[in-house]
């Protein structure tokens, strides 16, 4: 199962195979589907058919009504969500949506044109619960729900990353990420997740976050963090967990508690908190700010969510402050407070450095980390030294969900501005609202799926790419945690040598800490007076090359 | 390309049926009275029920797709249009969305050379192009034949009609109209039969329409520049029907007759059909819905009660490490309890949740109307 090498994965063709999509079936080789969920994590959630069983198996061991589960899902749902109904019924397959997803681009499978996606489960609508499907059948492009339909589904539907791109130049605003949720809650009534989702939701179930670190595990990872801080610093940061009667309760991904560059952005918190003194907490019950369960049902992603303002409450907070994360503040801008709030028992967010309102917060009572710091820098509260980032070339990439489920665009780009010196902005149609996946996102980071991550990430990559040959960047800065953990894995197979971080280590590293060490490392132990090679625009070939040497010579 | 071929042959059946129902079988009160009463009222009945059982559906949740800046920091600029926070906001959208088609203008077209590999999103502004001109020549259409159905004429249909010929080089005078949505037809309709990718996907529905308002066109513009109809007589039929007192007088050519029924096909098709679209883009969530949910609430009418792990079981498990680490616990331990099962990796080592059952089947679950409720 080794992944192809970049210029064989390139060579991709656009153009459908065949007259008809409905005639073909997907294969399942490996490298191109992601493992069935373990049946302890399936049980362990309490979700139905937990069983081992392999996608690329002809038996898929499901219940023997299985249809039946199906399509009364399908139509308990079509009364839940207008969403879906109207999806079903007004797409008039102009293709506007086609080449608009990151998946069909890197892999030219028309079943990753977000239309056809779509019309994997719009036949099945059609077949079973539309007049036109039921008399015409085939010529109205309807068919019966089989188990080849369903192993398409499985398929396609776990190969959408529900960033919602088609969504924004569908003409009637189809939003497939909704479809994906939708197929993905059917899948789940019949026992068919995959393990990198479902074994997440297990262990964010009973341990508070994905990665099943246990209160003493999180804590201890925490303080090997903080005696890295003192080593780079020279300043020991205290800070505390489940204390109650703390002003604000801080949630952000456990996967930046966990591993390179995360932790970096982990560390970016810590000595940003500690820079202004802020009264804030560490939760271990509430320690995720993901939510898989975002990507499993609407029912599972309340249950997780759930525990954000459970701990608030019981710690007393006056509000929540969120890390940098995607698809978490899609949730919380979008669901949070409609599932699981309203949070009387909070306080409308008040910066208490600035006495800045958050009023656009008022009502889930909870900000974002880059709003917060961009006030912060907004009102002179944190003594930056920019210089200190002058190494890095920096661009930025905006995560689909805080893209297209939120709207945050200006906030992280000021807070980058005032850390840095140089900040370039990747080509148009590739950035903003219109941003490409990091193709690994709604579960999808599993590693037996690399082929298809790099596949997904082609365009954003390619967008990087062109930066990085113009201008020399050496750097992509994002906010959000999937991202820190799937790009440098990408980058190192589309764009060698590029690095990764968290907007909020870039503010770390800038700031200047009252009592800091004078011999002034960065948070991830390189010197900082040793300069890492800094590209002129002339030098654009080599640029992507030398980056990555210089910066393996300063670790 | 196959299926292209059954939605052709069915509207050439269709104006076969025409004229043969009119000539051959004289049945001009059916073609002419009948069915365009059937095909008006059925229109109206569809259209209202399709809207009303997709309006009566509820909004779970608030979920607009953001295409700008959000409301934030008061010195940070809002896109209120891409990114409404509030009504105004809201309805600004949709009038660009219903009159301008904003989100088909963000159109792109991708560019793709594996050497290297590049990927380019190049501007392709053909499909709104052509798609805004078929939509409003259609519109325009409609409104000048409004002409047929006002005695005196409306004032403005007559000024409508004066801005869409302003070339009077020909008699009866051109129409832009007319021409700009076979036009539009004709390029939408090769898109779609050209592109491979459009092509793979289109379906017998798709190509349906097209046909059919093709259909309508040609005869329409063959009526009124070469084969002419006694224009007085379809008039006294037309007033005949809006006033309720049918009438189908003599004069009036077969290809008038099949005019009328291909329009009255098309006026039934519409409520059954994709070509919904129309007002699905109003209810469309995405579309219409503010982002404001972090201020404002919002109540999701089915919002029922889940299974969250609580803190209390959570300590419960985790209560011996907590102690040793440090960290603050809520209840000390009694003195003669077992000491806690060691640490396990992940859910393997986790006894089976009791409530676990609720989760299945989650349909069972709403009748429970408590909002926000966990516990």
């Amino acid at each position: 199962m080794a992944t192809p090498k970049p210029q064989e994965l390139a060579s991709i063709q656009h153009q459908p195979h065949g007259d008809w999509w409905m005639d073909t079936k997907p294969e399942f080789r490996p490298g191109n589907y992601l493992y069935a969920a373990n049946p302890k994590s399936v049980e362990y959630v309490g979700l139905p058919n937990a069983r081992a069983w392999d996608p690329a198996e002809e038996d898929w061991k499901l219940p023997p009504n299985w249809e039946e589960i199906v399509l009364e899902g399908l139509r308990v749902r079509l009364e839940r969500f207008r969403t879906l109904r109207i999806f079903m019924d007004c797409c008039v397959r102009c293709g506007a949506c086609a080449d608009k997803c990151h998946f069909f681009i890197g892999t030219g499978d028309a079943k990753n044109m977000p239309v056809l996606r779509a019309e994997l489960l719009r036949s099945v609508y059609k077949n079973d619960f539309t007049l036109a499907g039921k008399l015409l059948r085939r010529v109205a492009g309807a068919r019966p729900l089989t188990l080849a339909v369903l192993k398409e589904w499985f398929f396609y539907f776990f190969q959408c990353s529900e960033c919602r791109r088609c969504s924004l130049f569908c003409p009637y605003g189809i939003d497939t990420a909704e479809i994906t949720i939708i197929v993905r809650e059917l899948l789940n009534l019949i026992g068919c997740n995959i393990d990198w989702i479902a074994t997440p939701i297990a262990n964010c179930h009973r341990t508070g976050n994905h990665l099943g670190l246990q209160p003493h595990t999180l804590k201890e990872n925490c303080d090997y963090l903080l005696d890295d801080i003192e080593e780079y610093t020279g300043i020991r940061i205290e800070p505390s967990w489940n204390r109650k009667g703390a002003e604000i309760l801080f949630v952000t991904p456990s996967g930046d508690i966990f591993a390179e560059p995360g932790i970096y952005t982990f560390m970016g918190y810590l000595m940003l908190f500690e820079h202004i003194g802020l009264d804030y907490t560490w939760s271990t019950y509430a320690s995720e700010g993901g939510n898989f369960g975002f990507f499993t049902s609407h029912e599972m992603m309340k249950r997780l969510n759930g525990k954000m303002y459970l701990e608030a409450k019981r710690l007393g907070v006056k509000w929540i402050l969120g890390g940098e994360c995607g698809h978490m503040w899609r949730v919380v801008n979008q669901y949070m407070d409609t599932m699981n709030g309203p949070p009387d028992f909070l306080e409308k967010p008040v910066s208490p450095l600035t006495g800045t309102k958050f009023e656009n917060a008022n009502q889930t009572k909870m900000v974002h980390i880059t709003e917060f710091t961009a006030d912060l820098i907004k009102h002179n509260k944190l003594n930056i030294d920019k210089s200190r980032n002058d190494h890095l070339k920096v661009t930025f990439h905006d995560s689909c969900n805080v893209a297209r489920g939120m709207g945050m665009f200006e906030e992280p780009r000021y807070v980058i501005n005032a850390v840095c010196n140089n900040f370039y902005e990747m080509p148009p149609n590739t950035t903003h609202e219109a941003t490409f996946c990091c193709g690994s996102g709604s579960g999808l980071n599993a590693g037996e799926y690399e082929e298809m991550r790099f596949r997904g990430g082609l365009p954003r990559a390619n967008a990087v790419k062109y930066v990085a040959e113009k201008h020399g960047v050496n750097m992509l800065a994002c906010i959000c945690a999937i991202d820190r953990a799937v790009f440098p894995a990408l980058m190192n197979y589309w764009v060698p040598g590029m690095d990764v971080t968290g907007v909020t280590e870039m503010v770390a590293n800038a700031l200047v800490m009252e009592g800091e060490n004078p011999k002034e490392y960065n948070l991830r132990g390189e010197e900082l007076e040793q300069p890492i090679a800094v590209n002129g625009p002339q030098a654009e070939e080599e640029a992507a090359g030398d980056e990555a040497d210089s910066e393996e010579g300063g670790e | 390309m196959n299926r292209a071929v059954l939605p052709l042959g069915a509207v050439i059946a269709l104006v076969v049926l025409g004229f043969i129902g009119v000539d051959a079988a004289g049945l001009r009160y059916l073609f002419g009275v009948v069915i365009p009463y059937l095909a008006v009222a059925t229109f109206f009945i569809g259209v209202v029920y399709r809207i009303l059982k997709w309006a009566r559906s509820p909004v779970p949740f608030r979920i607009p797709t953001t295409g700008g800046q959000q409301l934030s920091l008061e010195w940070i600029k809002p896109s209120p249009l891409d990114n409404p926070s509030g009504i105004g906001g809201v309805i600004g959208r949709m009038l660009l969305e219903v009159f301008a088609f904003r989100s088909l203008f963000r159109n792109t077209k991708m560019q793709y050379w594996s050497e290297g590999p590049e990927v380019r999103q190049a501007s392709d502004k053909w499909l709104w192009l052509f798609a805004i001109l078929f939509h409003y020549a259609f519109l325009v259409i409609l409104l000048r034949h409004l002409r047929f159905f006002s005695e005196p004429i409306f004032g403005w249909v007559q000024v409508l009609e004066k801005i869409d010929s302003p070339f009077e080089v020909t008699l009866p005078a051109l129409l832009l109209s007319g021409l700009a949505l076979g036009g539009a037809v004709t390029f939408l309709l090769v898109r779609r039969l050209y592109l491979p990718q459009v092509r793979y996907v289109s379906l017998a529905a798709d190509y349906f329409p097209l046909f059919l308002i093709l259909a309508i066109v040609t005869t329409g513009l063959l009526m009124r520049y070469i084969f002419k109809t006694d224009i007085v007589s379809v008039k006294e039929m037309t007033m005949g029907l809006v006033q309720f007192k049918p009438v189908v007088p003599e004069g009036i050519s077969s290809l008038a007759f099949v005019h009328i029924f291909l329009v009255s096909v098309l006026f039934a098709y519409f409520p059954f059909s994709k070509l919904m679209h129309a007002g699905g883009v109003l209810l469309s969530p995405t579309r219409n819905l503010a982002n404001n949910n972090r201020f404002k609430h919002h109540e999701n009418p089915w919002n029922y009660p889940v299974d969250t792990h609580s803190y209390e079981e959570y300590e419960d498990e985790f209560r011996e490490v907590m102690i040793e680490a440090g960290l603050p616990v809520e209840k000390m331990p009694e003195p003669e309890e077992e000491p806690e099962p060691e640490e396990g990796e992940g859910a393997e080592t986790a006894p089976a949740e009791e409530a676990s059952a609720e989760e299945a089947p989650a349909e069972e679950a709403p009748d429970q109307e408590t909002p926000g409720e966990k516990e």
